[in-house]
């Protein structure tokens, strides 16, 4: 594993990896982006945004009234305009002020990822904006989720991030995210690198609502490590436009009896390219993965891709992507990989593209639905992921975003 | 209730069936027999309107009305509802919310729990529809959207295939129920409007359960033969259909 604590080698290392490509569907130029921008204020109430923001915040799972929530966090282009915590085993900062306030979390920075895995993470060391820090103390249990909502208000600007999410023993943290951009803008550059450290007997939730718009580009870099009896559920929901997104988010149970279950939720808008992988290294013994993906090309490109890699005996991993094709111009690519080193585990996948049956359309049509109705029953039915483990609050929202968004998309 | 006349049917460019007519009153419940592959489903859906099923001579009558170019969803708002022999499933789509579209249909209030009692399916309504469902288990969803739905034509595609004996008496009642057969003929003839029903059975026992008025054999391609349901069955069961080809009418 890469582990370096002086920070000053990191920013040489990635200075190196300036120009290297990462695994795209599209090259970024990003020198073609905005690399500065007006400071915002911070500001202590939330709900003194404009109605605007504060919607599209809401479209993507942040409410600012912070109702039913343990602790927010806003970055606004390169700003950290509020970062707040109501409870007591919970910190919520920027990464600047972590790194600041904590001089051990060096150890974990570039812990799970290599600086120089290409010119994303590169720039992301290079030219950080911020990012947040969210952490659970020991023993502590919350059930309200801590929201983070990282947002694009200014045009052709280019945001890097690095965030830290750390659950520590026998803790328990659920986490929505919310990226999105101001109703106005529709370009810009996302770079978010993101490393989740679950420690022994801990559980974290990461939830992570995409909504981008049609010229913006993503890059999100994400690892997680998983101790002893650990539990990460991700759930990642991008259900409108965006140009490109490329991303491959790695898990790795490193502890007896982890487990991880990826799910993916993607929607491709004509003119989309949805890169988005999930990959989960089962390194532990009687650990557990799982890994899903439900793809919906509306005349875009997805590319849905799986990776399980089992390393040690008694594990159990399953994967599963499915794809639903609704217009002649799209694609999707299930590309499922399983990849064994012993021979004590069971691994399977399945997979499985292709349009909505005929014979399930008429079937509700014979119920009393029109062929559209009956079509967005299927569609809301496929994107309905039974996801265990979220507090049901958290669940009920979930299912609400893609209700709503998946019906305005469909 | 429904009249089907002269219907030629043509599936995937074949012509399939020819010249078939069936006349069912108010009130009546008639049955379809004929051997594996001759057809049966395909009249049904033929009825219902499935695009697969094309039909180039005749026409379908429902209420009075011509609804041979109506589509599917329009004829189950006027009454028409089906038990399919071989529903699909749906991932992620809950019984309970097919069951609730069923509802929208009819004219009363619906208590869909309360009708997935009696049906034993309560625990299945919170599961997608028909995964991991027994053979029976299908057969009492597709009675249960049925009741929500409550049809003045109920359509049943073999109801009773893949059902335990058990079972098959349960499904006899609940069909004679949607058919408001459970009511004494006195109470029936008071009716202001009367349930009328196709069944198509390959067996025949839910005919041991469910009263019929009239029954017709298909063979190669057209009603071959039509009259007392349970001499028809019995004819059947002695000799096959064999004769049925051979019968000189």
């Amino acid at each position: 594993m890469f582990r370096m604590s002086n920070l000053d080698d990191f920013n040489l290392k990635a200075k190196k990896a300036k120009s290297k490509e990462g695994l795209s569907v599209d090259s970024i130029s990003i020198k073609a982006y905005k690399a500065k921008t007006e400071e915002r204020a911070y500001i202590d109430d939330l709900d003194s945004l404009p109605y605007d923001e504060k919607q599209t915040m809401l479209e993507a799972g942040i409410d600012t009234t912070q109702k039913q929530r343990s602790g927010t966090f806003v970055q606004m282009d390169h700003s950290v305009i509020h970062a707040s915590t109501l409870e007591k085993g919970l910190e919520v900062m920027s990464i600047k002020d972590a790194l600041a306030k904590y001089d051990w979390l060096k150890d974990y920075w570039w812990k799970t990822i290599a600086v120089d895995n290409d010119k994303y993470t590169s720039q992301a060391e290079l030219e950080l904006h911020n990012g947040y820090f969210l952490r659970a103390l020991p023993g502590t249990k919350e059930i309200f989720p801590v929201q983070a909502c990282l947002y694009l208000s200014i045009e052709d600007l280019k945001q890097n991030v690095h965030n830290i999410v750390m659950v520590e023993e026998d803790a328990e943290l659920h986490v929505i995210t919310g990226c999105s951009v101001g109703s106005h803008v529709k370009s810009g550059l996302h770079i978010g690198v993101s490393e989740f450290y679950v420690k022994k007997n801990a559980k974290l939730s990461f939830t992570m609502i995409h909504n981008w718009a049609e010229n913006v580009k993503v890059r999100p870099r994400s690892y997680g490590i998983v101790e002893e009896n650990g539990m990460f559920l991700s759930n990642y929901i991008s259900l409108k436009p965006v140009s490109d997104l490329q991303m491959y988010p790695t898990v790795k149970l490193v502890g007896k009896n982890a487990i991880a279950r990826l799910n993916s939720i993607l929607v491709a808008q004509k003119g989309s390219n949805l890169d988005v992988g999930s990959r989960i290294i089962l390194d532990a013994e009687n650990s557990k993965g799982e890994v899903i993906s439900r793809t919906i090309s509306k005349g875009g490109n997805i590319w849905a891709r799986g990776h399980l890699i089992g390393k040690a005996k008694g594990i159990t991993a399953h994967l599963e992507c499915n794809g639903l094709i609704l217009d002649e111009e799209g694609s999707i690519r299930a590309i499922p990989e399983l990849e064994a080193h012993l021979p004590d585990l069971r691994m399977s996948h399945e997979a499985a593209v292709g349009k909505i049956a005929q014979d399930q359309i008429e079937y509700l049509m014979a119920r009393g639905l029109s062929e559209d109705e009956a079509t967005a029953t299927i569609v809301r039915g496929f994107l309905d992921v039974d996801i265990k483990g979220l507090p049901p609050q958290l669940n009920k929202q979930i299912k609400k975003i893609i209700d709503i968004e998946g019906e305005k998309f469909l | 209730m429904l009249e089907v006349r002269d219907l030629s049917i043509e599936v995937g460019g074949k012509d399939l069936l020819h010249d078939i007519n069936i006349n069912i009153p108010e009130g009546e419940t008639h049955v379809l027999f004929g051997p594996n592959g001759s057809g049966k489903t395909s009249i049904i859906m033929a009825i219902l309107g499935f695009k697969e099923y094309k039909i180039t001579k005749g026409s379908i009558i429902f209420k009075g009305k011509d609804i041979t170019q109506l589509p599917t969803h329009e004829r189950a708002k006027m009454g028409i509802g089906i038990s399919f022999q071989r529903p699909p499933s749906i991932p992620g789509l809950k019984t309970r919310k097919v069951v609730e579209i069923c509802a929208k249909n009819s004219n009363g209030d619906v208590n869909v729990s309360e009708l997935a009692k009696m049906l034993n399916l309560e625990k299945f309504l919170d599961r997608d529809l028909n995964i991991g469902f027994s053979g029976g288990e299908i057969k009492r969803s597709e009675i249960l959207q049925l009741l929500a739905q409550d049809p003045d034509l109920v359509l049943l595609d073999e109801p009773e295939s893949g059902v335990d004996l058990d079972n098959i008496s349960l499904l006899g009642n609940m069909i004679n129920h949607l058919l408001l057969k459970d009511k004494p003929c006195y109470e029936r003839k008071k009716l202001e409007f009367k349930k009328s029903g196709l069944i198509i059975t390959h067996t025949g026992h839910i005919l041991d359960y469910v009263r019929s008025d009239k029954g017709y054999v298909l063979c190669e391609g057209t009603i071959q033969c039509q009259g007392n349901p349970r001499e028809l069955l019995e004819n059947i069961r002695k000799v096959g259909y064999e004769k049925c080809f051979e019968c000189p009418i």
